[in-house]
């Protein structure tokens, strides 16, 4: 293995600080006791925690955010798996069209669908319904489901399912007994993502969201723009936490390199 | 009423025939082997026995049952896969286990004949392994393992030793032969190499481009092939010209021998030589053209290149082909 | 092909997934289209009609020109940016040992999990005026400066959130890379740097023209923030919809930037991925 060498070495330190700085500093000055965003000295606090958990705008949006994250999680990965399906091991006309269908919301900017289903709603009087707002989140956090499912199925030898079937097993016993427990590294690693990124989704959230259903990060955003206090910074130490636990169960199930970096 | 019959089965995509009206009878017991190159349609007939291509046209008849269109999952037969196929998730037990629960066996049953088709492989101390764990010729005989739990009328063999290293090859060629004549199942058996065809079978199919050129026995096959391709493909061969209108005539290597320059049929000279540790392999040119010899290396000195040596042969073991049957 | 599938046939598997997306993607894409095309009144909104009043004020209106004119500066030296920071510690990672190179581009990588509120709100305390980077300058005798809410804090913190877009696609096509071409080079007495350029950087500028691609599509139509660290004066484009939607209540103006934008950004997605899949694909398989 070739070696790297210092300037190389101070390089990538430079790359680190500058990717963890401001995770960092969140997480330090949620733990101030003055009134003001600074570092804590060598008083430490925990009474802006405190505040957000009496925070009743926040505790709300927390609870909408995380029901909302795992509802459209599921049943995207409930649709993703079927389609995945379909598109791996399918020889119909249009698949290919259908997988850059099923994966274009990636390519389209987030305000663009934010405010496209805002007319949406005003149209139909979905405005304020939490049903439409998991269904638009479960179009844009569909993609990442699809795409890892999509290569976990064809990353894997299919004559399993054959020797499943040439030892008498129906097709549904193979779907359950063989086919899902191979790809169930991909179910849990695609519902995973898909929670990760609904509960970060901000920008289509901001025009869609009513006061009854406004979701932490359009919270977050909406504090942010009128007052910074070191709430904000607990706030954001809080989800920094949770990320990062959700990210160490992510890498123990799939491998957070497999998920961020992909096979395809 | 044979075993198993295929009935002019075949398999066309399009207007390409990938199996053409290949007809074959096995008696019960019997270990076949279907041999060719790359695409000659073994492993597309294997497919078709084992349900997971549809025919064309033609018939599967398994003891008398018209199999042609049941469904993979209904004809209960054995099948070791190319890739073994082992479910990744389960163990070596697990795997083995699976075809019986299929078919509703009950718990103790089950651990009896899983115990006792593992042991028939010699892998009884691995039972609560995962297949990740163990070598290719181990997963190997796992496989063999599930598919014979079931004690299934007929075993499908799909290249089953291909995937392992030449040593490891060997051997498990006598051992499948051995267990194959211990539980006495019926087998069918794809592979491309003929050695391999040749060391475990009864009977050998010879096919190419989709067609059965010759069935029989090893030795038949290697002393008298039907065609050109097969007298080529599943050994050396020299081709000794004839008279025009003749035909042609051919020998194998082995059956020349060198003897002094001027007392054999013909004169020729070593060109190269190469050392194969059991035999010296010649390649000479004569008046006859160029001849391959094989010699055993039975301790004394080869011949050098540049000599200049007689061939000699017996009339009865050189062979004639119909022309144009190639 | 198999008996198996042909009994199999799959597509209705797709059915809920494309109910889904012709509700909730064609539908309002179609909608906002033709919202784009309607006349616009101060006191009723949206009138219906048929004019092009609205895309003709955004090529003619030095207002929306200039925040056109600045996302595009904003999204291309963040992209250059991102290559020449990206690219580099891509090829450091890729050439660190066993437990190193994951640490690293794990720390790396995760940040793109963070919600980009959170990774923001970092920033703006970063750059703050009382903050650490102005406490730095202080040090150093430079003295404070105005950081926050200009287009330095804005690029400053699209890097740090699309760094991880650029050195994923690099990462992955040095992965693909042969070690030992990169050897065989150096043994023809080719110098490390002509090794680089000659050898390593001809086969990943898929990936490196993928990532940058990425990068510049999502920084241009980046909305958090603009909105957050550009402050009231440094609009850009998202930030200017979300004005027009919310605050102007013009939707037709707004659904034409709108569509502006997601046609320039298919445009450029689509363009450069046929580039790349077409002088690539041959190329490197």
């Amino acid at each position: 293995m070739p070696r790297n060498g210092a300037l190389a070495l101070t390089f990538n330190a430079l790359v680190v600080v500058f990717m963890l700085a401001p995770l960092v500093i969140v997480c330090l000055v949620a733990f101030t006791p003055e009134n003001t965003l600074s570092l804590p000295g060598w008083s430490w606090s925990l009474r802006w925690f405190e505040k957000v958990f009496h925070h009743p705008d926040f505790m709300t949006s927390f609870v909408n955010s995380l029901w909302l994250a795992s509802t459209s999680a599921t049943l995207s990965v409930a649709l993703a798996v079927p389609s995945a399906m379909a598109i791996t091991r399918g020889e119909f006309r249009g698949r290919g069209a259908l997988e850059a269908l099923f994966l274009s919301p990636l390519v389209i900017p987030h305000l663009v669908l934010g405010v496209a289903l805002l007319q949406l709603f005003s149209h139909i009087g979905a405005t304020g319904s939490f049903f439409w707002l998991m269904l638009a989140h479960v179009l844009i956090i569909t993609p990442y489901a699809m795409r890892l499912l999509i290569s976990a199925m064809t990353g894997y030898d299919r004559t399993v399912e054959h020797a499943a079937l040439s030892l008498g097993a129906s097709r549904w016993t193979m779907f359950v007994r063989v086919t899902l427990p191979m790809i169930l590294p991909g179910v849990t690693g695609g519902w995973l993502l898909c929670f990760i990124n609904s509960f970060d989704e901000l920008t289509m959230s901001i025009f869609i969201t009513a006061p009854s259903t406004i979701t932490l990060p359009v919270r977050m955003y909406m504090y942010a723009t009128e007052s910074i206090d070191p709430m904000m910074a607990a706030v954001s130490a809080l989800i920094v936490a949770l990320t990062a636990t959700t990210a160490l169960i992510l890498d123990r199930i799939y491998g957070l390199d497999r998920v961020l970096v992909g096979q395809r | 009423m044979p075993f198993l019959e295929l009935d002019n089965l075949t398999k066309q995509y399009g207007h390409l025939y990938a199996v053409e009206n290949v007809s074959l009878t096995v008696e019960q017991g019997e270990f076949i082997s279907l041999l060719g190159p790359s695409g000659c349609g073994k492993t597309t007939t294997l497919q078709m026995i084992a349900g997971f291509v549809e025919a064309t046209a033609g018939a599967i008849r398994l003891q008398g049952r018209d199999i042609t269109h049941a469904p993979a999952n209904s004809r209960g037969l054995g099948i070791v896969f190319q890739s073994y196929a082992l479910f990744p998730h389960m163990t070596v037990a697990g795997n083995v286990s699976f075809g019986l629960e299929m078919q509703k066996v009950s718990k103790a049953e089950r651990a009896r004949r899983v115990d006792h088709a593992l042991t028939l492989v010699h892998l009884d101390a691995y039972a609560d392994r995962y297949p990740r764990e163990l070598s290719g010729g181990q997963r190997q005989r796992v496989a063999l393992a599930r598919a014979l739990v079931i004690q299934p009328p007929l075993l499908l063999l799909d290249e089953p030793l291909s995937n392992l290293d030449a040593k490891l090859r060997e051997a498990m060629q006598f051992e499948l032969r051995n267990i194959q004549q211990q539980v006495g199942t019926t087998t069918i058996m794809v592979t491309h190499d003929q050695a391999e065809a040749f060391s475990v079978s009864d009977r050998v199919v010879v096919m190419q481009s989709g067609k059965v050129m010759q069935i029989d026995t090893p030795y038949q096959v290697y002393e008298h092939p039907a065609t050109d391709f097969i007298s080529r493909f599943v050994g050396k061969t020299n081709m000794i010209p004839s008279a025009p209108g003749h035909p042609q005539r051919h020998i194998r290597p082995e059956k020349l021998r060198l003897v002094a320059a001027g007392s054999g049929r013909v004169n020729a000279t070593v060109a190269e030589r190469f050392f194969l540790g059991s035999q010296w392999f010649y390649h000479l040119t004569s008046d006859l053209g160029e001849l391959t010899v094989t010699i055993p290396n039975d301790g004394s000195a080869p011949q050098a290149p540049g000599t200049v040596v007689g061939v000699q042969w017996d009339e009865a073991n050189m062979r004639t082909l119909a022309e144009g049957r190639a | 092909m198999m008996a198996a599938a042909k009994k199999f046939s799959p597509v209705w598997l797709t059915l809920p997934s494309l109910a889904l997306f012709l509700v909730m993607l064609m539908t309002p894409l179609t909608l906002t289209l033709l919202l784009s095309f309607n006349e616009y009144d101060n006191m009723k909104g949206a009138v219906g009609g048929f004019t092009l009043d609205h895309y003709w004020k955004v090529i003619s209106d030095g207002f929306y020109l200039e925040i056109f004119w600045r996302t595009l500066k904003i999204g291309l030296l963040t992209t250059l940016i991102c290559v020449v920071v990206g690219v580099p510690e891509a090829y450091i990672l890729s050439r660190m040992n066993r437990p190193w190179r994951s640490l690293f581009l794990m720390i790396v990588l995760t940040p793109l999990l963070v919600s980009v509120v959170v990774r923001t709100f970092g920033w703006s305390m970063l750059l703050g005026f009382e903050g650490p980077i102005n406490q730095l300058f202080v040090a150093l005798g430079w003295g404070k400066s105005r950081l926050l809410y200009t287009e330095g804090a804005v690029i400053a913190a699209l890097v740090h959130v699309m760094l991880p877009f650029m050195i994923i696609p690099v990462w992955t096509s040095l992965q693909k890379l042969d070690p030992q071409v990169e050897q065989a080079a150096l043994s023809f007495g080719a110098s490390r740097l002509t090794a680089i350029t000659r050898v390593v950087l001809p086969q990943i500028m898929p990936g490196i023209l993928s990532g940058g691609l990425i990068v510049f599509g999502l920084a241009a139509s980046s909305f958090a923030i603009p909105g957050l660290l550009g402050g009231r004066r440094l609009k850009m484009v998202a930030t200017t919809v979300y004005d027009q939607y919310l605050h102007e209540l013009n939707w037709p103006m707004g659904a034409s930037i709108a569509v502006i934008l997601l046609l320039a950004n298919l445009v450029v997605m689509l363009t450069c991925h046929r580039v790349v899949e077409g002088q690539y694909r041959r190329r490197l398989g």
